[in-house]
């Protein structure tokens, strides 16, 4: 006789059509649609602060330092829920120890370590006379946190400050297109699967790229409309116009591109096209309406904003309700993608309805628990370098 | 220090330890690697991996559907009863008159879970699902583990812990796989299964524990009608030499180019 015993900690999806017996156990949680999604908010505010610290865009400068603290601290927490979601998180480093260079896995930890390395030492080179200066300043615990910080280095003068500008400015260059190589890259984990119709495009990676660099940006400007009004001061408006014309065309870019992909799919109707249909009616209807509806406003609302050129008040309220919208819309992009592909089945017979756990490693708790993290971190970065208030003035006046 | 130093410092520390790194795992690869295909013996003393060529063939004109393929692959290898995990399993398809498509399920579908026996020591049963109805033509298709020899699972394993051996049998290391599920994701065929229990993939190894001793896999063994043949292509007089060489073979999903090493005889085009 059999064990036939329903092992507590799987949850099977039920199912409609044929699915192949062991497809029952989505393999994928929401962790890894929570991983994407991390990733491309970095990228997307990585990209924001080199419009000024690479352009020298004059405009995104209020924002510059900030965003370099958010992609950071976002940064940190992107291999969470990877090591929420690995069997053996303990076996983790074998992937950088002994990589299997045919896994678009295998150099992820490669990719990523190198992005943290250039994120942290430009936001050192960024931040540097500030720490010397907060030295100087403060007393006690805080006094010794800050000299360490600034890793004995405390000229603080023209010459020297230059030099940081200099280094930040091609640390900046070199973390631009790592930024995109990244993000691209977590496309092209998902894209290169050749098993799963949902996943294998060409367009994967460009798409994920695209909406990274949208939900970074909106994130910014949620959070600089947030801060502000945390701190009582108005945010500048060039600053928001610009930062709303950017997420603007991005939007309108990966809306083009998105429809294409739709376009090519169904326009070739290859084999399945039939189930692929029936996964867009069913399982991911409501997450897919989420995402166009939340795209489509959001368009709506900044091509109001752009068109009129608004000033003040229905700025950042334009502003607020469309980022956090293509926020979102984002997350709702990333559950399709992932999730909507795990549940057509590799039979293209059949359809899984995804529910997921809500306790537990893979549950809804950790998931949002790993999205709220990064923020309680920004918090506390921008508590110990205030990316606004110190010498930003006079330092970092022409940074490009 | 003065600053300079200090970054100079920095930039060796880093690349130094990079350095290290791809030197360890350079190292481990090749010992890993290397010790078994120099002593030819492997995975025991007496078994030479580079004098066999392993194949499978599935005959579906034979097979009835009993599912003692499917009982014997979870005892031998202590795969968990529930319907949701199997190294092998049984698909049927049934024509029903006048439906353009045929009605496709497996032991695990909900209406053959309610018809079986968990106390039985053959716990699995296809129910009835065609009472009533007039049936053009029906079969059932075994399936495992195509074993490819252009395996995309091994493809994508971050660590090389799955892999192929010399004599043509996919397996995993489950002392290395780190359970990340790419492999899982990656097989076109849902061969892959995740164990909740070791945390790791787990998948068919054609019984290679007991191939490599010259017995023949479990399922091979327990099938009633010789719808399973296996055996050794390098061997001019083994079953699936015969198979081989007396019928027309289709593999599964030809189009994804992953050149399975299961033959099939007897499927029709809806059969993925």
């Amino acid at each position: 006789m059999l064990a036939w015993f329903h092992v507590p900690w799987f949850i099977a999806s039920p199912f409609t059509g044929y699915v192949y017996p062991n497809e029952t156990i989505v393999p994928w949680s929401e962790l890894i649609v929570v991983y994407p999604y991390i990733t491309g908010l970095v990228a997307g505010a990585f990209i924001a602060s080199s419009f000024y610290h690479v352009f020298g865009m004059r405009q995104f400068k209020p924002v510059a330092r900030f965003a370099l603290l958010t992609a950071l601290a976002f940064m940190i927490f992107v291999p969470v829920p990877l090591l929420f979601h690995l069997g053996h998180p303990e076996r983790a480093f074998e992937a950088m120890i002994t990589p299997h260079w045919t896994s678009a896995f295998a150099a992820f930890s490669y990719a990523a370590s190198f992005y943290v390395i250039v994120l942290m030492l430009e936001t050192w080179f960024a931040f540097r006379a500030d720490a010397v200066r907060l030295a100087k300043r403060s007393r006690g615990i805080r006094k010794l946190f800050y000299s360490v910080l600034s890793l004995g280095s405390d000229d603080i003068s023209e010459h020297a400050i230059g030099y940081d500008r200099r280094w930040a400015r091609a640390l900046a260059i070199i973390g631009m297109p790592s930024a995109a190589l990244l993000h691209g890259y977590v496309g092209f984990v998902f894209g290169s699967l050749k098993s799963r119709a949902w996943w294998s495009s060409d367009l994967t990676p460009i798409i994920f790229l695209l909406s990274a660099v949208v939900s970074g940006v909106a994130l910014l400007i949620f959070l600089y409309i947030v801060t502000s009004r945390l701190r009582r001061k108005a945010a500048d408006v060039s600053c928001l116009q610009a930062l709303g014309e950017t997420l603007w065309w991005f939007l309108m870019i990966v809306l083009v591109v998105e429809g294409l992909e739709y376009l090519t799919m169904f326009y070739r109707g290859e084999e399945g096209i039939t189930t692929v249909a029936a996964l867009m009616r069913g399982p991911l209807a409501t997450s897919l309406v989420i995402q166009w509806a939340a795209s489509g406003i959001a368009l709506c609302i900044l091509t109001w904003l752009v068109v009129r050129r608004r000033r003040g008040k229905p700025l950042v309220a334009g502003l607020v309700v469309a980022s956090l919208l293509v926020l979102v819309e984002v997350f709702a992009m990333r559950w399709n993608v992932v999730i909507g592909g795990q549940e057509l089945s590799k039979s293209m017979r059949g359809l899984l309805f995804y529910v997921p756990p809500v306790l537990g490693r893979d549950g809804v708790v950790a998931s949002a628990g790993i999205l709220a993290a990064p923020l309680l971190l920004l918090w506390l970065f921008v508590r110990l370098f205030p990316p606004w208030e110190l010498g930003d003035q006079e330092d970092h006046a022409d940074f490009a | 220090m003065d600053r300079r130093a200090v970054l100079r410092l920095v930039a060796a520390v880093a690349a130094y330890g990079a350095m290290t790194l791809q030197f360890l795992g350079s190292f481990a690869r090749h010992a890993s690697g290397s010790t078994a295909a120099r002593t030819r013996s492997f995975p025991t003393a007496d078994y030479n991996w580079t004098k066999h060529r392993w194949a499978f063939g599935v005959d579906a004109t034979r097979c009835i559907g009993c599912l003692s393929c499917v009982v014997a692959c979870k005892n031998e290898n202590d795969v968990p009863g529930d319907p949701h995990h199997f190294r092998t399993w049984v698909e049927r398809y049934v024509y029903v008159e006048g439906e353009d498509q045929p009605r496709v399920d497996s032991q695990s579908d909900p209406a053959d879970i309610a018809a079986s026996h968990p106390e039985a020591v053959d716990p699995y049963r296809f129910a009835a699902a065609d009472e009533g109805k007039a049936v053009e033509k029906a079969f059932f298709v075994p399936k495992l583990c195509n074993h490819c020899e252009r395996p995309p699972c091994v493809q994508v394993c971050p660590v090389g812990a799955t892999f192929r051996t010399e004599d043509g049998v996919v397996l995993i290391d489950q002392n290395y796989c780190i359970g990340c599920r790419y492999c899982v994701q990656a097989c076109p065929y849902g061969a892959r299964t995740f164990s909740e229990v070791y945390a790791v993939a787990d998948k068919c190894t054609w019984c290679y524990h007991r191939i490599t001793k010259g017995l023949k896999p479990a399922c091979v063994e327990a099938c009633p009608v010789g719808a399973r043949i296996f055996g050794d292509l390098d061997d001019p007089d083994s079953d699936i030499s015969a198979f081989v060489h007396n019928n027309r073979l289709e593999v599964l999903k030809p189009e994804m180019g992953t050149k399975p090493t299961v033959f099939y005889v007897g499927i029709d085009k809806n059969v993925r």
